[in-house]
Formats: structure tokens, C-alpha cells, sequence
């Protein structure tokens, strides 16, 4: 008898799915009931929402350029605090391997923390408020902008170096002539790709008193006065949409 | 040595200036959404500097991790687990509909096509955990209001990407199959399908390692998973245990994204 | 009088690679040497081994009559500022504007205060733009390098080198990734250079045609070992075929000899 081997490992793959499924549905008590009245219930939530509260249109709006604030300092200081660390996390540009190593570990490590569990730390060193925001995507940005930046470092053309060493330009001339100009615009749209994640992040770390507009959310919510809600996500919705497009028109821009 | 002809000072400033003024221009709207934020913020860097002892006692006021309790978090880890495969696992189902409304050469329907988009891109404005904080709040705490935040998540996200590579498909198998007289099902059965199958695979796992990492603090918001625990721990100032908890988490995402990858090889 | 001296100079890279075996020659101020060879006969490491960016294993290289080999670092970069370089692939930053590449030829003159700063004196600027109407392209200094075509960037190349206000000028294979017409253009802007400010120039190449051409004196290099040394008028297809080892085929041949007007301007 011929065994069609791929079809045997396909129908093994959808019985390994099937079962992590099941077994994932009895663990959390989830049945197709539980879901059939949870979908409404979504909808239910956002009729709840409307009208939105007109009321609070100017707070939320404020709160919101609280949130773009926090986002804009935070990046800020993460592409500041990434700019060597991409440097010293490039490999084949002369940095010895074990700092190339340890450095690329470190980011990893950062990466991996969530953001939000820094905010509630920095919650309860700085006190409630955006500054605290701010640390929270400051730290916690290293991580993706040191990764990316360190790869870009890592395509650049040898080129220009060459060329400049060979006329005698020292280390600093080459760095800033031959090095940076090639580097400083991808690095800046990373940054931009970063500020666009982050600003979401800033609207969430309000949840635990970061500021922002997740304050104002944390508070309606409490409440379940869903009309104020409502409000801050439609300004959420749009203004996220809007410095999304802008910022993604500036990276294609400027690379 | 000569030169040739020496080139008039005028021209040099000509050169020189426009970079100049472009560089200023550019200079000037920066210098104002800097101070327009740091007045926002409050930021101060003698501040930043100032608190930042309190911040690295507070990190050492965490280790050394509390050992023992590692043997209660293995509840809810696995329910971590769990909320973010259910949730990849129905927002790979709901997204098929989505994402064929969402691509223009299976949605010939303008009004329909630029309804399914403009849905997709308002719901990906918002961030999974204000999902989770909403639900929360409508639906009640635990770990179905977060598991239903991931799906709502995935499900845009996944259309998203796939619906972009169903809008890159080559025409070149569809033809062939209208050509010995296909019908549309067959088409989509034979000639889309097998060219989207891996992207589509490869988007949902590439999510299921984001759920993976939200689902793990869902509980900051009351919506289920090891967060709950790290919640309670912060706020009875039981650093200790919070540590071993972030200490577990970070193994659990590492151990994810390596199976991840596994499965990637074995599905793609 | 000498300005270039290689006495028995041999060059082994990492791996036992002899690149250049005990090359022994003498260059007059002002000449124009064309360095032809196969693909890895040693032509760039000859090249390089003048400003050092590759360390002769053995031998003396003088310049002007001076021990370049024994120089220290500081010594080094002063005489490196004196040797202008052009290659292959230009070697332009893509992304910055043509006045600043050319400008990079200034970088080792000027303070490095200034050069950090960006602020070079009026008198450099004003070399930087003179060099570039030297090369016929002052009109495009504030276009981006690589907005320009391979014909104009390699021009960009030579100002930069230009800019240095050599005593040589060292070029390898300038022309290899460059179409006929302009091959011939960009030969023939290094050749007027050559003879209006009296810059020594040595050029790599190992297209025969363009070799016999332009160069006045031409020197053939097959497996690292100078095989040929004399003047242009002396060479003919029999000495090409000495120095490669083999007949002549059309690849050894750049062709055309018209200046596209396109590339004239
Ligand atoms: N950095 C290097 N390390 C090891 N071997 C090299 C290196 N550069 C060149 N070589 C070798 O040295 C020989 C001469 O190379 P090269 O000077 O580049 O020749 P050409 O420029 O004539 O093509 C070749 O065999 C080449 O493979
Ligand atoms: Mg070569």
C-alpha cells in the first residue's frame, strides 16, 4: 500500500491544532454559547458609545496631545539612548564580538520587557503623570530601535569609508562623513515607525496612571459612563490615523 | 598647483545657502514640537535624574526573586497560553471573510471594498489592551473579555497583511483555470488559495507571537492570565513575587517565539 | 625627478596569497603609468600599497624620497592627504549632495573642529566648487550623488580627489563600471588633469585599448610579478598577450571611441 505522506502530515498538523484548540476551550471554560452571547454584547458596548459625550471633546482632545507628547519625549530619548548602542551592537564594523554579544543581548532583554509593567514601576518611582509615560517608552524603545538601527548599520557601503581613509581623514571625520550621512535617515524613520507604536502605547499606559488619554479612559470606564468613552476613542481613531499617514509620508520621504 | 579659474565667493554662498535654509526650515518646526512636548510632559531632566534612584531601589527591592512562588503560576501561565491561542486561533477564522471583502480583485464592490478597509484601519488605531480594557468593563473580568480583545486584534491585523498579498496575487493561474473553464469557487479553490495559503499561515503565527506577549499583561487590566497575579503582587508591594512572575514571563515568550518559529518551518 | 619608488616590494595576504613579488620600480613626477593585468594579477594591490591601505610585507616605497613604510600614524594620514583616489565603484556617500562628497577631499586640511562642525572656510568651499567645474559639472553640486549618472559620479569621484590638491593620484579600474563612451570620456578628463596640473597618475585597467590610448608609459603585472615596463608606443597586441598569458580576446577590449554628447556636457 502507498501512504500519501503528505496528505498523513497534514491531517497530523490539523489534529495537533484541533486538540491545542479544544484543550485551550475547556481550560478557560470557553463554549460556542459563551461565544454566541459574547459577540453581541460587543455590539452592545459600542451602541453604548453613541452618541459620544461632545462635552468632553476638549478634554479629550487635551489629554490626547498629552498622549502625542509623551511619545514624542519618550521616542526622543530612546533613539538618543540607542544611537551607540546601535553602533556597539553592529557586527563586521570592527566592534569586538563579545561586546557586539553582550550588546545585541541586552536589547533583546529590553524588547522583551513589556512596557506597560515598566510604566507601573515608573508609576510608583516618579508618582502618576506623563513623565513616568515618558520613561516607560523611553526604556523600553532601546530594545527595537538598538535591534533595527544596529541592522542598518550592518548594510551600509564600505565605500565612502575606504575613500576617506585613504585621504587621510581620521576616525571622527570618517564617522561623520562617510558613516553618518548613510545611517541618519533610516535611522530617523525607524524612529518615526517607533513614535507611530508608541503613541498607541501612550494611549494605554494611561490605564495604569501614566497620563495620556488613557486616563481619562480609565476613569469613564470606572464609571461605565460609555458616551466619554466613546469621545476618546473617536479622537483616538482619528488622530492616530492621521500622524499614522503623516509619519509614513515623511519615512518615505526622507529614504 | 593651479587651480583653474578661481570660482567667485557669490557662487559659493549661492551653493551653500540653499542647504541652509532648508536645514533651518526643518530646524524650526522641530524645535517647536519639542518644546510644545516637553512643556506638555513636564519633562525635566533634573527631575528624570533625581527619581531615578527610587526607580533602581525599587528594581532592587525585586531580587532576589521569590522562588517558591513559581509553583502557583502555573494556572494562570497556562491560561496566558490559552487566551492567546484562542483568541490568534478566531481571528484567523474571522479574518477570511474580512480580508476577501478587503482586497479589490475579489471585492469588485467599490462601496463594500472601502467599507471592509476604512473597518480594518479604525479598529488597528486602537491598541489590544484598551480592547481589553472596554471589555473589561462591558463584559465583566477575566479571561474571556481578553481573549475576545486578542481576536478582535488579530482579526484586523491578520486581514490587513493578508488582504495586501491577495491584492499582489499573479494573474497567470487564474487565467489558466478560466481558460479550461473554471467556475469563480474553483478559481479561489485552485489558483488564489495555494498563493496565499503561506502568507496567510505565516501573518497568523507572526500574531500569535504578539498575542502571546499582550495576553501576558491582560491582567494589569483585569482581563485574565499571569497579569492577575503581577497585578495583585504590585499592589500588596510583594516585589519579590512580581519578579518571579516577569521572570517566568520572559521564559514562556522566549519558549514561544522558539516553537514559533518551529511551527513556522513545519506549517510554511 | 622621482616621485614614486617601489624597491623590491612583495605583498602576502592572510592565507599565503603572494599578491605582489619583489616589484621594484621608478615613477617621474608628472607621468601618466597605465597598470595593466588579469583579474588578480595584483594591479589594486600595487595601487594600494602606495597609500598604504595595504602594508607591503617587505620592501621600501618612497615618496618624493621619503620611507613611507616606516611612517607612524599622524605621518600617514599628512602623506595620504597628498594622494588623491578613485575607484571603481566611486565610492560616493549616495545620499549626501555632490558639494559635500567633494568637500570630503578637504576633510583632512581643515581643523577637525571645523570639519566637525561643518564649517569649512570660504577657501575650501571655494577648491570643492573649482574642482568640480574642473570635471564640467559646477552645475550639479547641490544634486544628490546618486541622482546622477555612473559618467557624472565618477567625474564626482575625481573632484573629490581633486579637491585634495594632490601630488598623485591613484585610480583603480575608474572605468569598469562605466559604458564605452564614457569610458572614454572619464580617460580623457584624469589625462587632461594629468597634463594641465602636472599630477602624477597611475590608473589601473585591463582594457588594452584604453591602456594604449591614453597611457604615455605602461606597466604589465601577471601573478603579482612586474613582467612589463615601458613606454605606450613600444606596446603592441604581442607584448598584451605576453603580459596575460594568453591571446587577446574582445572582453579585453573597452571598444568605441566617440564621446556621447549626452555625456560631453
Ligand atoms: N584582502 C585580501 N586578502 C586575501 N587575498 C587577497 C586580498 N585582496 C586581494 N587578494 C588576492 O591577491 C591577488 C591580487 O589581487 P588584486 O590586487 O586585487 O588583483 P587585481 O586588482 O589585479 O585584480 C588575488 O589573488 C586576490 O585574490
Ligand atoms: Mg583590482
Amino acid at each position: 500500500m502507498k501512504i500519501n505522506w503528505q496528505l498523513f502530515r497534514r491531517i497530523v498538523n490539523l489534529a495537533v491544532i484541533l486538540g491545542v484548540i479544544i484543550w485551550s476551550m475547556e481550560g478557560m471554560n470557553i463554549n460556542l454559547e459563551r461565544i454566541a452571547r459574547g459577540i453581541p454584547s460587543i455590539g452592545n458596548i459600542i451602541k453604548l458609545m453613541f452618541p459620544p459625550d461632545m462635552d468632553f471633546f476638549s478634554r479629550s482632545l487635551s489629554a490626547m496631545m498629552e498622549s502625542i507628547q509623551i511619545a514624542v519625549i519618550g521616542t526622543t530619548i530612546a533613539a538618543i539612548l540607542a544611537f551607540p548602542i546601535s553602533f556597539l551592537s553592529a557586527a563586521k564594523i570592527g566592534v569586538p564580538f563579545s561586546v557586539v554579544f553582550l550588546a545585541k543581548q541586552i536589547l533583546n532583554a529590553i524588547r522583551t520587557f513589556p512596557e506597560l509593567i515598566l510604566g507601573i514601576f515608573f508609576v510608583a518611582s516618579y508618582g502618576p503623570g506623563p513623565l513616568a509615560g515618558v520613561m516607560a517608552i523611553g526604556i523600553n524603545s532601546i530594545g527595537m530601535l538598538g535591534k533595527l538601527n544596529s541592522e542598518i548599520v550592518e548594510t551600509i557601503d564600505r565605500g565612502p569609508i575606504e575613500a576617506l581613509e585613504a585621504s587621510g581623514s581620521n576616525r571622527a571625520e570618517v564617522f561623520l562623513y562617510a558613516i553618518f550621512p548613510q545611517v541618519l535617515p533610516q535611522f530617523l524613520a525607524t524612529a518615526l515607525y517607533r513614535f507611530e507604536l508608541n503613541l498607541r502605547a501612550a494611549t494605554v499606559l494611561g490605564l495604569v496612571g501614566a497620563g495620556g488619554i488613557g486616563v481619562i479612559l480609565l476613569q469613564s470606564l470606572q464609571f461605565r459612563r460609555w458616551p466619554v468613552v466613546g469621545m476618546s476613542l473617536l479622537i483616538i481613531i482619528v488622530v492616530v490615523t492621521i500622524i499614522d499617514y503623516t509619519s509614513a509620508y515623511i519615512r518615505k520621504r526622507i529614504t | 598647483m593651479p587651480q583653474g579659474k578661481k570660482v567667485k565667493a557669490q557662487k559659493v554662498a549661492r551653493v551653500f545657502w540653499v542647504d541652509r535654509l532648508k536645514k533651518l526650515g526643518a530646524l524650526v518646526i522641530i524645535a517647536f514640537i519639542y518644546i510644545w512636548s516637553a512643556r506638555g510632559v513636564g519633562f525635566s531632566l533634573l527631575e528624570i535624574i533625581r527619581e531615578l534612584p527610587s526607580f533602581f531601589s525599587l528594581l532592587g527591592e525585586m531580587i532576589p526573586p521569590n522562588w517558591a512562588y513559581s509553583r502557583r503560576l502555573i494556572a494562570p501561565l497556562v491560561e496566558t497560553i490559552q487566551i492567546a491561542i484562542l483568541g490568534s486561533f478566531f481571528g484567523a477564522i474571522l479574518t477570511i471573510p474580512l480580508t476577501l471583502l478587503a482586497a479589490n480583485n475579489v471585492t469588485r464592490n467599490k462601496y463594500i471594498y472601502f467599507f471592509a478597509k476604512g473597518l480594518m484601519n479604525i479598529f488597528r488605531t486602537i491598541p489590544e489592551l484598551l480592547y481589553a480594557a472596554i471589555l473589561v468593563a462591558g463584559i465583566g473580568l477575566g479571561a474571556f473579555s481578553g481573549m475576545l480583545a486578542i481576536t478582535i486584534f488579530s482579526t484586523v491585523v491578520i486581514a490587513k497583511l493578508t488582504s495586501e498579498s491577495l491584492e499582489a496575487i499573479s494573474y497567470g493561474p487564474l487565467e489558466a483555470l478560466q481558460a479550461v473553464g473554471g467556475n469563480k469557487l474553483q478559481m479561489i479553490r485552485y489558483a488564489v488559495v495555494p498563493q496565499i495559503l503561506p502568507a496567510y499561515t505565516s501573518y497568523s503565527l507572526y500574531v500569535f507571537e504578539i498575542n502571546i506577549r499582550v495576553s501576558t499583561v491582560l491582567g494589569l487590566v483585569g482581563a485574565g492570565g499571569i497579569g492577575v497575579p503581577l497585578q495583585t503582587s504590585l499592589n500588596l508591594f510583594r516585589y519579590q513575587n512580581a519578579s518571579m512572575i516577569i521572570l517566568v514571563t520572559f521564559i514562556l515568550v522566549m519558549a514561544i517565539d522558539y516553537a514559533s518559529t518551529k511551527l513556522r518551518e513545519v506549517l510554511v | 625627478m622621482e616621485i614614486l619608488e617601489f624597491e623590491n616590494v612583495s605583498v602576502v595576504y592572510p592565507g599565503n596569497v603572494e599578491a605582489l613579488k619583489k616589484v621594484s620600480l621608478t615613477i617621474k613626477e608628472g607621468e601618466f603609468v597605465v597598470i595593466v593585468g588579469l583579474s588578480g594579477a595584483g594591479k589594486s594591490t600595487l595601487l594600494r600599497t602606495v597609500n598604504r591601505l595595504v602594508e607591503p610585507t617587505e620592501g621600501i616605497i618612497r615618496i618624493g624620497g621619503r620611507d613611507i613604510t616606516k611612517l607612524n600614524k599622524k605621518e600617514l594620514k599628512k602623506m595620504r592627504a597628498q594622494i588623491g583616489m578613485i575607484f571603481q565603484n566611486f565610492n560616493l556617500v549616495n545620499r549626501s549632495r555632490v558639494v559635500r562628497n567633494v568637500l570630503a577631499g578637504r576633510l583632512s586640511y581643515v581643523p577637525t573642529w571645523r570639519t566637525m562642525l561643518g564649517m569649512f572656510p570660504l577657501k575650501d568651499k571655494e577648491i570643492a566648487l573649482s574642482a568640480l567645474e574642473r570635471v564640467r559639472i559646477g552645475e550639479k553640486a547641490n544634486v544628490r550623488a546618486d541622482h546622477l549618472s555612473g559618467g557624472q559620479q565618477q567625474r564626482v569621484g575625481i573632484a573629490r580627489a581633486l579637491a585634495q590638491q594632490p601630488q598623485i593620484i591613484l585610480a583603480d579600474e575608474p572605468v569598469a563600471s562605466l559604458d564605452p563612451p564614457t569610458s572614454h570620456a572619464v580617460m580623457k578628463d584624469l589625462r587632461r588633469i594629468n597634463k594641465e596640473d602636472n599630477i602624477t597618475t597611475l590608473v589601473n585597467l585591463h582594457f588594452i585599448d584604453l591602456a594604449q590610448e591614453y597611457g604615455e608609459r605602461i606597466i604589465g603585472l601577471r601573478d603579482g610579478e612586474l613582467v612589463f615596463d615601458g613606454p605606450a608606443s613600444e606596446v603592441d597586441e604581442g607584448v598584451f598577450e605576453e603580459i596575460y598569458g594568453r591571446s587577446i580576446t574582445d572582453d579585453d577590449l573597452r571598444g568605441g571611441t566617440q564621446v556621447a554628447p549626452r555625456e560631453e556636457g
